[in-house]
C-alpha cells in the first residue's frame, strides 16, 4: 500500500501545534504512552490506538479525506479493528481473490455476496442495511434473514470491499465473503454453541425446579428457616450458570441494541431476567420476599428452545439454495493437447476458463457451463429444473454446470465459468427473491419494534403503579409484563415461513425471482396463458402417418428421415426425431428447395418430400389423390413423401401439448383460479389447444396491445392476474400482470425479467406453486393473528397481576414455539408431498 | 432432615457430572446428526447383497 508512505508514526518534532488531547478519528482521549499519527490533508493528526490509525489510513488511502471535513459526529472507535483484521480484509480487495464471490458490472460497479455473523433478529438486518447504505459508494444492500447473506452493490472507485467489511465490524457484526463451505462451518459452530447453552439451561433448570417444589411445599406446610435459606441458596447457585452462560446471547443482543440506540426483543428479555434474578438475590440474602429462580431458568430454557427450532427452520428453508450453491464440484479434469495424445490434468474448478476442454466421466458433475464437443450421454438437470428424467445430449448441445452426467463420458468446451454460469444466475435470482420482503413482513417488523418500546414503557408505568398500591407485588408483576409479551412471534416467524416457502417453490420447479410476489400469487384469481406455446411444446411433433403405398410406416419414416437428415427446418427435424434411427438408407444428390421441400435419390429413384404444393409441382402423382390425401385426418401441418410417379405417405405434424398441460389446468381450476388463453394464433388453432386442455375462455388473433387491453379490463374488474408467457416476446404484457411467470429453459434464464420462472416443462409446478403460496400466506396470517391476540390478552392480564412470572415464562415461550412450529409445517408438507413421487 | 444437607451437595456434584457429560457429548459431535443414525441402523451389514464376514472367513479355511 502506498498510503504507508503518507503515515508517520511517533515523530515528535513534527507534532501538531494544537493541544490535541483526543483522538482525531474517534474522539476518545489520547493515551499518554502512545503517539500515533496519520497525515490527513497535510496535517499529522493524533490517533488513540492502532485500530483508529488503521481506519484513518484506509479512509485516506481510499481518497475519503473529505469525510473528516464533513463529518458531524465521531465515528465508532476503531479499537476493535485490530491491524490483523485490517490486513485480512484488505486481502479481499485483490481482484484474484474477489473472482469467486464478486461480480463485475458496467464500469466500476461490483456486486458481492457476503455472510454476516451475529444477526439475531430482523432488526439487526435493518441496522446493517441502513449502516451500509450510508457508506459513500454503496449503491444497494439487501440482506437475507434466512441465510444471513448480504448482496451488496458498490462503486469500486469510491469504496473498497475491505472497507465494507470493516464498516460491518465497526457496528458489532462480522462479515465474510460468502463461501458455501465457510457458511456450513459457521452454521455448525452456531448450532453447537446453542445446543450447549440449551442443555446447560435444561439440566440445571430441572434441579432448580425440584428445589422450588420443595420450597413451595415448605411455604404451604411450614419449613425451618435454616432449611429454607439453604434451599434458596442452592437454587441461586444453580441458577447462576444459566444466567451467566446460557442467557449470554440475550445480553449481547440487548447491549448491541442499546448501543445502536434502538430497542429489539432482547431488551425486555434481558430486563426480565435480570430484574427477576436481582429480586431473588435480595430475597435470598435478606430471607424475606419471594424467589423467582425457577421462572428465570424456565424462561431462558424455553426461549433458547424456540430459538433452536427457529435456527433449524431457517436452515431447512435455505437448504435448496444451499444445495445449489454446493452443486459445482471442486475439481475438474482438464484436457491438454500433448503431441498426439491428450493429457488429463486434474485442476480446481476455479482455475477453469472459457475455452478449456474438460472430460466429464459418467456419474460426474458438470463443472461449468459449456458445449459438448464429443460424446453421447444423458444428463440429469434435476437440481436446476426440478425435472427428474435425464435428458439426452449429443455433440453440440449445451451443458449446464451442476447437472450430472449419467451414462457415458463427455468432452466439453467450457463457455462460462464462475459468476457467469447459469447456476450462479439462478442463485442470484433466488437470493434477490429471499432478500425482498413482502409488504406483510415489513409491516410486522415495524410493528414489532414499536411494540417492544411500548412494552418497556408499560412495564415502567405498571411498576410505578404497583409500587404505590402494593410494594411487595411490584417485582413479580413487572417481571411478568416484561416476560409474557412476545414480539418474537410478530417479527420472527414470518421470515421463517417465507424461507420455507421459497425452498418448497424451488424444489417444485418454480423459481421465485422476486420475493414480494408470493402473496400476489396466493391471491391471484385469474391465470392467463399468453401463448399456445406455453401449453404446447412450441415445436412441431409427428402426430400421424398415413401410408399411401405398399411400404410400411417404418420404412416410409426412415426414407423421410434420410431425405430430411441435413435439414434445419423444424418440420424436418421433427420427422428425424420421430424416426429416431441410427442407420438410415443412403441418399445422394440432395437438393433443398427452401421453404418448400427436398429432393434426393434413394434406391435408384428420385424422391420428394415437402408441402403438398411442392409435391404437386414436382411429382407426376395424381393431383386429386394428393388433394384427397391432404384433407383427410387430423388438423395440423402436412408433409407429403412421394417419388416421381406416386404418393407414398402423408405425415401430419402438430404442435404437441405438454404432457401435463391438461392435468395442470385442471388442478388450477380446482384451486379456484379462472384459466384464460390469450394468443396471437388463429382462433381454430387456439380453440383446438384450449379444448384439449380444458380452457373455456379463449381470446385468439390478439396483438400485444389487445392482450394488454384484455388484461387491464380484467384488472379493472378487480381480478388479480398471473400471466404465463415466454418472458421475452411479450414483455409489456407480462409486466402489466400482477404476477408474471416466464416459461424458460435453464440456459436462457438471464433474459427473463419475470417475477417467477418455470424451470422445466412441467406445468404442474404452477398449480403446486400457487398452492404453496396460498399456504404460506395462510400460515403467516395465522401466526400474526395469534401473536396479536395472545399479546392483547396476556399484557393486560399480567399488568393486573393475574400472571405469575413462571406462567409468563411458559406462555411467552409456548407462543413463539407455536408460531415457529406452525411455519415449519410448510417444509413438512412439502416432504410428505414429494416423497411418494421421489 | 439433617441428611438433606448432605444429599443436596451430593446431587450438586451429580448435576456437575451431568453437565460435563453433556458438554462432552456436544463437543464430540453426538448431536450433529440426529436423523442419520436412525437410518443407518436399517442399513445393516446383514443385507443379502453383502457377504457376512464370518462366511468369508469360512471360505478362507
Amino acid at each position: 500500500m502506498t498510503s504507508a508512505e503518507t503515515v508517520t508514526e511517533a515523530v515528535a518534532d513534527r507534532a501538531d501545534t494544537r493541544a490535541a488531547t483526543t483522538c482525531f478519528h474517534c474522539g476518545l482521549p489520547l493515551p499518554a504512552e502512545l503517539d500515533l499519527r496519520v497525515a490527513i490533508e497535510g496535517r499529522d493528526e493524533p490517533m488513540c490506538c492502532h485500530g483508529c490509525q488503521a481506519v484513518a489510513q484506509a479512509i485516506i488511502a481510499a481518497g475519503h479525506g473529505g469525510f473528516y471535513r464533513y463529518r458531524t459526529h465521531m465515528p465508532p472507535s476503531g479499537r476493535e479493528l485490530v491491524p490483523d483484521f485490517i490486513v485480512q480484509t484488505r486481502v479481499y480487495d485483490h481482484p484474484d481473490v474477489q473472482k469467486s464471490f464478486v461480480r463485475a458490472e458496467a464500469g466500476s460497479v461490483r456486486e458481492a455476496a457476503l455472510i454476516l455473523e451475529g444477526i439475531t433478529c430482523a432488526a439487526c438486518i435493518w441496522l446493517n442495511e441502513r449502516h451500509l447504505a450510508q457508506l459513500p459508494g454503496v449503491l444497494d444492500v439487501q440482506i437475507n434473514y434466512a441465510t444471513h447473506r448480504a448482496r451488496i452493490r458498490w462503486d469500486e472507485k469510491r469504496l473498497r470491499l475491505s472497507e465494507i467489511l470493516q464498516a460491518v465490524r465497526a457496528i458489532g457484526y462480522e462479515a465474510h465473503p460468502y463461501d458455501p463451505q465457510r457458511q456450513q462451518q459457521a452454521f455448525e459452530r452456531e448450532r453447537r454453541t446453542h445446543l450447549r447453552r440449551l442443555g446447560v439451561a435444561g439440566v440445571l433448570g430441572m434441579q432448580v425446579m425440584m428445589l422450588s417444589i420443595a420450597l413451595y411445599v415448605g411455604d404451604w406446610s411450614g419449613m425451618e428457616t435454616a432449611l429454607r435459606s439453604f434451599l434458596r441458596w442452592t437454587g441461586l447457585l444453580l441458577t447462576a450458570p444459566v444466567l451467566l452462560y446460557s442467557a449470554a446471547p440475550f445480553y449481547r443482543g440487548a447491549w448491541r441494541d442499546l448501543r445502536n440506540r434502538r430497542i429489539g426483543m432482547d431488551v425486555p428479555v434481558t430486563l426480565g431476567i435480570l430484574v427477576a434474578f436481582a429480586g431473588s438475590l435480595s430475597a435470598t440474602w435478606s430471607g424475606q420476599g419471594e424467589v423467582y429462580n425457577d421462572s428465570v431458568v424456565m424462561f431462558v430454557f424455553l426461549l433458547l428452545l424456540s430459538r433452536y427450532f427457529e435456527i433449524m427452520a431457517r436452515k431447512r428453508g435455505a437448504e435448496t439454495a444451499e444445495r445449489l450453491g454446493q452443486a459445482l464440484p471442486a475439481m475438474a479434469t482438464r484436457l491438454l493437447p500433448d503431441g498426439d495424445q491428450e493429457q488429463q490434468d486434474v485442476v480446481p474448478v476455479a482455475d477453469l476458463g472459457p475455452g478449456d476442454r474438460v472430460l466429464i466421466r459418467a456419474g460426474e458433475t458438470v463443472p461449468a457451463d459449456g458445449q459438448i464437443e464429443s460424446g453421447n450421454s444423458s444428463v440429469n438437470e434435476a437440481l436446476l429444473t426440478g425435472e427428474s428424467t435425464p435428458l439426452r445430449k449429443h455433440a453440440g448441445d449445451e451443458l449446464v454446470g451442476g447437472s450430472i452426467n449419467v451414462e457415458s463420458p463427455l468432452t466439453m468446451t467450457v463457455t462460462h465459468v464462475g459468476m457467469d454460469t447459469v447456476l450462479a444466475r439462478i442463485l442470484r435470482l433466488l437470493e434477490r427473491a429471499q432478500s425482498q420482503k413482502p409488504a406483510i413482513t415489513r409491516l410486522a417488523d415495524r410493528t414489532a419494534s414499536w411494540f417492544v418500546s411500548g412494552v418497556i414503557l408499560a412495564a415502567i408505568v405498571v411498576g410505578l403503579y404497583w409500587w404505590q398500591q402494593a410494594p411487595e407485588a411490584w417485582l413479580p408483576i413487572v417481571v411478568s409484563v416484561l416476560v409474557v409479551t412476545c414480539p418474537c412471534a410478530l417479527s420472527l416467524a414470518t421470515p421463517t415461513a417465507l424461507s420455507a416457502a421459497t425452498g418448497a417453490l424451488m424444489a417444485s420447479g418454480l423459481l421465485p425471482a422476486r420475493g414480494n410476489r408470493l402473496e400476489t400469487l396466493a391471491r391471484c384469481t385469474h391465470l392467463v396463458f399468453d401463448k399456445t406455446g406455453t401449453l404446447t411444446r412450441g415445436e412441431p411433433a409427428l402426430s400421424a402417418i398415413h401410408t399411401l403405398s405398399g411400404l410400411s410406416e417404418q420404412e416410409l419414416l426412415h426414407r423421410a428421415a434420410a431425405l430430411e437428415g441435413q435439414s434445419e427446418h423444424p418440420l424436418g427435424k421433427a420427422i428425424c426425431r420421430a424416426a429416431n434411427a441410427r442407420e438410415l438408407p443412403g441418399v445422394s444428390g440432395l437438393e433443398n428447395y427452401p421453404g418448400a421441400g427436398i429432393r434426393g435419390r434413394l434406391d435408384g429413384r428420385t424422391w420428394y418430400i415437402g408441402s403438398p404444393d411442392f409435391i404437386g409441382q414436382h411429382s407426376k402423382a395424381d393431383a386429386s389423390a394428393l388433394q384427397r390425401a391432404s384433407e383427410q385426418g387430423l388438423p395440423g401441418t402436412r408433409v407429403v413423401l412421394a417419388d416421381t410417379d406416386r404418393l407414398h405417405a402423408l405425415f401430419i405434424l402438430q404442435d404437441a401439448l405438454r404432457p401435463d398441460a391438461r392435468a395442470s389446468v385442471e388442478a388450477l381450476k380446482q384451486g379456484g383460479k379462472q384459466v384464460l388463453l390469450l394468443t396471437g394464433d388463429n382462433l381454430q388453432a387456439a380453440r383446438q389447444v384450449a379444448d384439449q386442455v380444458g380452457i373455456d375462455s379463449v381470446h385468439a388473433d390478439m396483438s400485444p396491445q389487445d392482450k394488454l387491453d384484455v388484461l387491464q379490463a380484467l384488472q379493472r374488474k378487480g381480478a388479480v392476474v398471473a400471466m404465463v408467457g415466454d418472458g421475452i416476446n411479450d414483455a409489456p404484457v407480462l409486466a402489466a400482470a400482477d404476477v408474471s411467470i416466464a416459461m424458460h429453459d435453464a440456459a436462457h434464464i438471464s433474459h427473463a425479467s419475470a417475477d417467477m420462472i418455470l424451470m422445466s416443462d412441467q406445468l404442474g409446478a404452477l398449480a403446486e406453486g400457487a398452492a404453496i403460496a396460498r399456504k404460506t400466506l395462510q400460515i403467516i396470517r395465522q401466526n400474526l393473528s395469534w401473536a396479536i391476540a395472545y399479546n392483547l390478552i396476556a399484557l393486560p392480564a399480567a399488568a393486573l397481576g393475574y400472571v405469575a412470572p413462571w406462567m409468563a415464562a411458559i406462555g411467552m415461550s409456548s407462543s413463539s414455539l407455536l408460531v415457529v412450529l406452525n411455519a415449519l409445517r410448510l417444509t413438512r408438507n412439502r416432504r410428505a408431498h414429494t416423497s411418494p413421487a421421489g | 432432615m439433617e441428611i438433606i444437607y448432605l444429599l443436596i451437595p451430593v446431587s450438586l456434584l451429580l448435576v456437575g457430572l451431568m453437565v460435563w457429560v453433556f458438554l462432552w457429548a456436544v463437543r464430540s459431535g453426538q448431536f450433529d446428526d440426529l436423523e442419520g443414525p436412525a437410518h443407518r441402523i436399517l442399513m445393516d451389514d446383514d443385507s443379502p447383497t453383502i457377504e457376512p464376514p464370518d462366511e468369508e472367513e469360512k471360505n478362507k479355511e
